[in-house]
C-alpha cells in the first residue's frame, strides 16, 4: 500500500511542482505580443503563395502590423482582405489590381509539329534541356505542366499539350510565372481588355512556320494597322503594350495565323 | 576519459538513434524534406537531448531510487521532459528571441519525441553517471543531426529522380531510408576497437 502511495505522491508533486513553476515563470517573462499581427495573419488567406513579395503570409502579416507593407499587396485575398487589413490597422489601402496569368502558346497538338518523342522525366525543365522538348518550336509551350503543380490554386491544366489557365480560379498570384523554362506565363491586369500576341516564337516566319501554325510570323501587318502604336516588333516577334491598346480588334482581324487573340475583362 | 569518447562516437555512429534503434522516425521522415528545417530541427533535438539527460539524472538518482520507484520513470520522465522544455522555451522567448525563433516550432514538437524519452531511459539502463548521460544525449542528438542532413541530401537527389509511379512519395521515401540505415551497419564494432 505504501509503495503505492508513494508513486501517486510523487507523480502529484512533481507535476504540481512542474505546473506552479509554468504558471510562475510565464507570468513573469510575459513577452507582450503584438496583437495586430495576429489579427491581420487571421484575414490573410494562407496560402503563402509570396505575391506579396513577402516569405509568407506570418511575414507579411508581421510586416504589415509593423508600418512597413501596404495592406493591398495580398493577390489571392484581393479586394476583400485588403479592405479587412484595413479595418484593423486603421490606414486605408489603395486598390487591388487583379491580375490574371496568361500562357503565351496557342501551339497544341492539332497546331504544331513534333521532331520527336520525348520520353524521359515528365517535366518541363527536362524536357527543355532535352534539345528543348518534343515540339518543333523551340519557344512554345512544352506541355509536361511544371506550371500545374506550381499552381496552388488548380487554375492551370494542360489541354490538348498546351496550359491553359482558368481565369475564374487564378489569383494571380505568380508562382506559375517563375516556374515556366520558356517564360511563357506572363500576369496581365485583369480589368482592362487588350490585344495579346499569344507566341514567343523569335525565329523567322518561314521557320516558325514550319513548326506551328498559329505562330507570330513577325509580318509586321499587325504594327502597320494598329492606330494608335500599340503593337512594336522584338526580333521577328509582335509585343503588344497593353497600357496603350485601345481594344479596336483591328489587329486581330489582320493576323495572316491568329495568333493575336483578345484577352477578355471580366 | 576514454569511456566519454566512447559514448559520444557509439551515440553518433554505431548505435545512431533514428538508423540502429529506429527511435524518432516521424521527425525523421517529417522534417527532412528541406535541409535548413532538418538544421532547425536537429539544432533543437540536441538542445533537448542533452538538458533532458541532464534533469533525468538526479530525478532518478536522488528521487525515485531512494523511495524504490524505478519502475515509474517512463511516467516521471516525460512529465518532466515535456515541463521542463516548455520552461526553457519561456525562457528563450524573453531572453534570446533569435535561438527561440531559430527552433521555432520545433522545440515543443519534440518534447514527447520518443527519441528524447528513449536517450533517458537508456541512460538509466546503461547505469551512466551525471557527465556520461549529457554526452550520451549530445552523442544522440548529434547523431540524429547526421541522420537528418544525409537524408534530406537523399531526398533531394530523390526529387529529381524519375521514380515508377507505384513508388512515388512515401513508398520511395522509406525504401531510401532503408538503404542508409543498412549502410549506418558499417560502423557497428567501431567504438570498441577505436580506442583500443
Amino acid at each position: 500500500m505504501n509503495i503505492l502511495l508513494n508513486g501517486v505522491m510523487v507523480v502529484t508533486g512533481l507535476g504540481l511542482a512542474a505546473a506552479i513553476i509554468l504558471v510562475a515563470f510565464s507570468k513573469i517573462m510575459e513577452v507582450k505580443t503584438d496583437e495586430t499581427v495576429e489579427r491581420v495573419r487571421e484575414v490573410l488567406p494562407g496560402a503563402n503563395c509570396g505575391a506579396c513579395g513577402y516569405a509568407g503570409c506570418d511575414e507579411y502579416a508581421k510586416a504589415v502590423a509593423a508600418g512597413q507593407a501596404e495592406g493591398n499587396l495580398c493577390v489571392p485575398g484581393g479586394a476583400k482582405t485588403a479592405e479587412e487589413i484595413a479595418g484593423i490597422t486603421g490606414r486605408a489601402s489603395g486598390a487591388v489590381a487583379k491580375r490574371v496569368a496568361v500562357v503565351a502558346c496557342r501551339g497544341n497538338a492539332q497546331h504544331t509539329r513534333t521532331k520527336m518523342a520525348y520520353q524521359g522525366i515528365s517535366t518541363c525543365h527536362a524536357a527543355n534541356r532535352f534539345f528543348a522538348g518534343d515540339w518543333v518550336c523551340p519557344d512554345g509551350c512544352l506541355g509536361h505542366g511544371d506550371c500545374v503543380s506550381a499552381c496552388m490554386f488548380g487554375a492551370l491544366s494542360v489541354e490538348d499539350g498546351v496550359a491553359v489557365v482558368d481565369r475564374e480560379l487564378c489569383t494571380g498570384c505568380g508562382a506559375c510565372v517563375k516556374r515556366c523554362p520558356n517564360h511563357l506565363i506572363q500576369l496581365v491586369d485583369d480589368s482592362k481588355a487588350s490585344a495579346y500576341v499569344l507566341c514567343r516564337n523569335h525565329q523567322k516566319g518561314g521557320v516558325t512556320r514550319k513548326g506551328c501554325d498559329v505562330g507570330c510570323i513577325g509580318c509586321q501587318k499587325c504594327a502597320r494597322t494598329c492606330p494608335v502604336e500599340a503593337i512594336h516588333m522584338e526580333e521577328n516577334l509582335a509585343v503588344v503594350d497593353p497600357a496603350v491598346c485601345i481594344d479596336c480588334g483591328k489587329c486581330i482581324g489582320e493576323c495572316p495565323t491568329g495568333a493575336i487573340t483578345r484577352i477578355l475583362a471580366d | 576519459m576514454k569511456q566519454i569518447f566512447v559514448i559520444l562516437v557509439s551515440a553518433i555512429l554505431v548505435d545512431n538513434f533514428v538508423l540502429s534503434k529506429f527511435l524518432g522516425c516521424c521527425p525523421f521522415l517529417g522534417v527532412s524534406k528541406k535541409m535548413d528545417s532538418a538544421l532547425g530541427m536537429s539544432g533543437a533535438v540536441i538542445f533537448v537531448m542533452a538538458l533532458a539527460s541532464a534533469a533525468t539524472w538526479p530525478i532518478q538518482h536522488y528521487l525515485l531510487e531512494e523511495m524504490n520507484l524505478e519502475y515509474m520513470n517512463t511516467l516521471v520522465f516525460i512529465l518532466v521532459i515535456a515541463a521542463l522544455v516548455q520552461l526553457v522555451e519561456i525562457i528563450l522567448k524573453r531572453y534570446i528571441p533569435s535561438l527561440h525563433k531559430a527552433l521555432g516550432i520545433y522545440l515543443p514538437l519534440i518534447t514527447t519525441n520518443c527519441a528524447v524519452l528513449g536517450v533517458t531511459m537508456l541512460n538509466v539502463d546503461n547505469k551512466y553517471g551525471f557527465w556520461e548521460s549529457v554526452v550520451n544525449g549530445i552523442g544522440a542528438g548529434v547523431g540524429f543531426m547526421l541522420a537528418l542532413v544525409l537524408f534530406a541530401g537523399v531526398r533531394r537527389k530523390l526529387e529529381s529522380c524519375d521514380v515508377p509511379k507505384a513508388f512515388r512519395g512515401l513508398p520511395i521515401t522509406l525504401v531510401a531510408a532503408s538503404l542508409v540505415s543498412l549502410s549506418f551497419m558499417g560502423f557497428a564494432g567501431l567504438a570498441e576497437n577505436m580506442f583500443k
